[in-house]
């Protein structure tokens, strides 16, 4: 009888000590709590700094959680604290809007809720012994190429995307992009869980082109690492969306309205990201870029998601849905 | 009065295991199993039938049996070296080299389960990977490059599962079949294995659930590419980024079931053989 007392008590115990950990965590008014996408952590420390340097940023105190999209996602579904999201894609965060952590309106205001620009790249090993130079140099016999996978990396859909949309200009054709991207897909040899395990993967020797994001390349090279890039004549312009929460405090706004100021997108601007469209920033010099007094070459035909795809919403079911995307057909049809 | 105060003890001993033992185990395995029983059995049968995610799970099932069985014999082997094989013969100084050799592998030998398996990965990436000094290419693109990885990270398991129990095992007994008669390999067979074969075995299920579930160096060993060298973790990665947490719930109850019935074949092996012995 006893023992069954003190087990008893010892559950009881237990649970009390799991619910006084859960309801323990409360933080001062001045400390802002930001989850984004893994890329992010090295460029937003600078931004943070220069955030803490204006008026409306004094003092405050910004902690940043940093991962896949995805997974950042699925932990502010899950109750993680954050006053500000900046995520890879727009799915991510419209998945929070659903849950009724962001506001439904996040994306009326001048930048339609993105915080920060890139371009789709190749990726090249040092010196690029094979040449490459167009999307069709991808599609030849023997080169081989490394794209992280759809499935697990969200971010990986802007490269697949790109690649679509390469090939539709210049075939013409829905049909004809569908079978040039058979080739493409084809030729991948490594579909690496996240953007960060391309890079590590490729620089390890294996491939011969990267798909990857302008100031993801360019921040690799300034961190010293050996890869080359080129800008293809065709390209995707990446979009990556922000969004204060629900019942956030003063602060976040003006912390995302100081990312997307002159001054938050120049610090951007020189980790590689290419500046948001209308912010000027003047001529920045952008050490890893291939020519960094002329960092970011116009791209002769820049695609946008929302001109060129219809909007997430409807690109993602129609490339990617997990039975009958026409990405998720072609890459299972690569393998059997 | 003393039999009471035992009773006590151990009622308490039992409550702390129970309570440790439910918190980390019993409840979340149980909302897993809640969680993907709540799709119902198509879910499973949708998650079984899909040729990715087969092929997936066929991989790593095989590939962490051959492991299982590499190590049930190399491991008892090195576990066998560093405890008996010392040499009788030869000079002072072959021995002491032979005995400081011992303790350097002995040291060495955890290091697998130390290193973060990402390290691992990107080690074996170096020696097999496409600038191989042994001019091996096999990462990332075979699913040699994935037995690699599960061997390397389950190397220790069957070692020092073994290594105690042949430490304490006396020589006495197969001194005195020595004595009758029995030839080396019938006293291994009939009196050391019957005393090691628990502790292999053990070794044995550990490894090979050890198996199944790696995935930090394959991050880099493989390239995931659908139906011939993804694996099974990276596989249910990629459903709970989609938010297909049903899918992934229950692709990993189908895995713990794998695991479940590995762990009692394996008993059941090691009482049949102790029968038997």
């Amino acid at each position: 009888m006893k023992s069954i007392k003190v087990t008893a008590a010892l559950v009881a115990a237990g649970v009390l000590a799991l619910t006084g950990c859960g309801s323990s965590s409360g933080s001062s008014s001045k400390t802002l709590n930001i989850v984004g996408f893994s890329v992010l952590e090295q460029p937003n420390q600078k931004v943070i700094a220069g955030f803490n340097k204006t008026a409306a940023g004094k003092g405050v105190k910004i902690q940043g959680a940093y991962g896949a999209s995805g997974t950042e996602r699925d932990a502010v579904l899950g109750g993680q604290k954050a006053d500000e999201v900046h995520l890879s894609l727009e799915p991510d965060v419209a998945k929070l809007v659903d849950a009724g952590k962001v506001a439904a309106n996040w994306k009326d205001n001048a930048t339609h809720g993105i915080c920060t620009d890139t371009v789709v790249v190749f990726g090249v090993q040092p010196g690029n012994p094979k040449g490459i130079k167009t999307w069709d140099d991808l599609l030849k016999p023997g080169v081989h190429i490394v794209t992280p996978d759809p499935g697990s990396s969200g971010s990986a859909k802007w490269n697949l995307l790109a690649a679509y949309g390469a090939y539709r200009q210049e075939t013409g054709s829905d049909a004809a992009a569908q079978a040039d991207l058979k080739k493409f897909i084809h030729n991948v040899v490594s579909w690496p869980s996240s953007g960060r395990d391309a890079t590590s993967t490729f620089e390890n020797g294996t491939g011969d082109v990267l798909l990857s994001y302008e100031n993801e390349v360019i921040l690799a090279r300034q961190s010293g690492q050996k890869l080359d890039y080129v800008d293809p004549d065709t390209s995707l312009l990446i979009e990556n969306p922000c969004a204060v929460t629900k019942g956030a405090p003063k602060a976040a706004t003006d912390f995302l309205d100081f990312q997307k100021s002159v001054a938050g997108q120049k610090l951007y601007v020189a980790s590689g990201f290419r500046p948001l469209p209308g912010v000027n920033v003047g001529t920045e010099t952008v050490q890893g870029a291939n020519d960094p007094s002329n960092p970011f070459p116009a791209i002769a035909h820049l695609q946008t998601i929302d001109k060129d795809f219809g909007g997430w919403s409807s690109a993602n079911t129609k490339f990617f849905d997990p039975n009958n995307g026409i990405i998720t057909k072609l890459k299972a049809a690569n393998s059997q | 009065m003393s039999s009471r105060r035992l009773n006590r003890g151990a009622g308490l001993g039992l409550g702390i295991a129970m309570i440790w033992f439910s918190l980390l185990v019993l409840i979340p395995l149980a909302a897993l199993v809640v969680k993907a029983a709540g799709g119902g059995l198509s879910t499973f049968g949708h998650v079984l039938t899909e040729s990715e995610t087969r092929d997936a799970l066929l991989l790593t099932v095989r590939t962490s049996l051959i492991v299982t069985v590499l190590n049930v014999v190399l491991g008892t082997l090195i576990a066998w070296e560093l405890v008996r094989d010392r040499p009788i013969r030869g000079a002072g100084v072959q021995e002491w080299l032979w005995g400081k050799v011992r303790v350097v592998i002995d040291l060495v030998i955890d290091i697998p389960f130390a290193l973060p398996t990402i390290v691992a990965g990107l080690v074996l990436l170096s020696l097999y990977g496409p600038h191989s000094p042994l001019g091996l290419h096999w990462a990332p693109t075979t699913q040699k490059a994935i037995l690699v990885a599960i061997a390397f990270v389950t190397l220790p398991f069957v070692v020092r599962t073994v290594q105690p129990v042949l430490e304490e095992l006396d020589t006495d007994a197969e001194d005195a079949a020595a004595s009758l008669g029995a030839s080396r390999f019938t006293t291994l067979r009939r009196i050391v294995l019957p005393s090691v074969l628990p502790a292999i075995l053990a070794g044995a299920s550990l490894s090979f659930a050890r198996g199944l579930s790696e995935y930090g160096s394959l991050v880099l060993l493989s390239s995931n590419s659908p139906h011939r060298t993804e694996t099974v973790s990276v596989r249910l990665f990629a459903f709970i980024e989609q938010s297909n947490t049903q899918s992934a719930a229950a692709l990993a109850t189908v895995l713990l079931v794998v695991a479940l019935l590995a762990i009692v074949v394996l008993d059941l092996v090691q009482r049949r053989v102790t029968r038997h012995g």
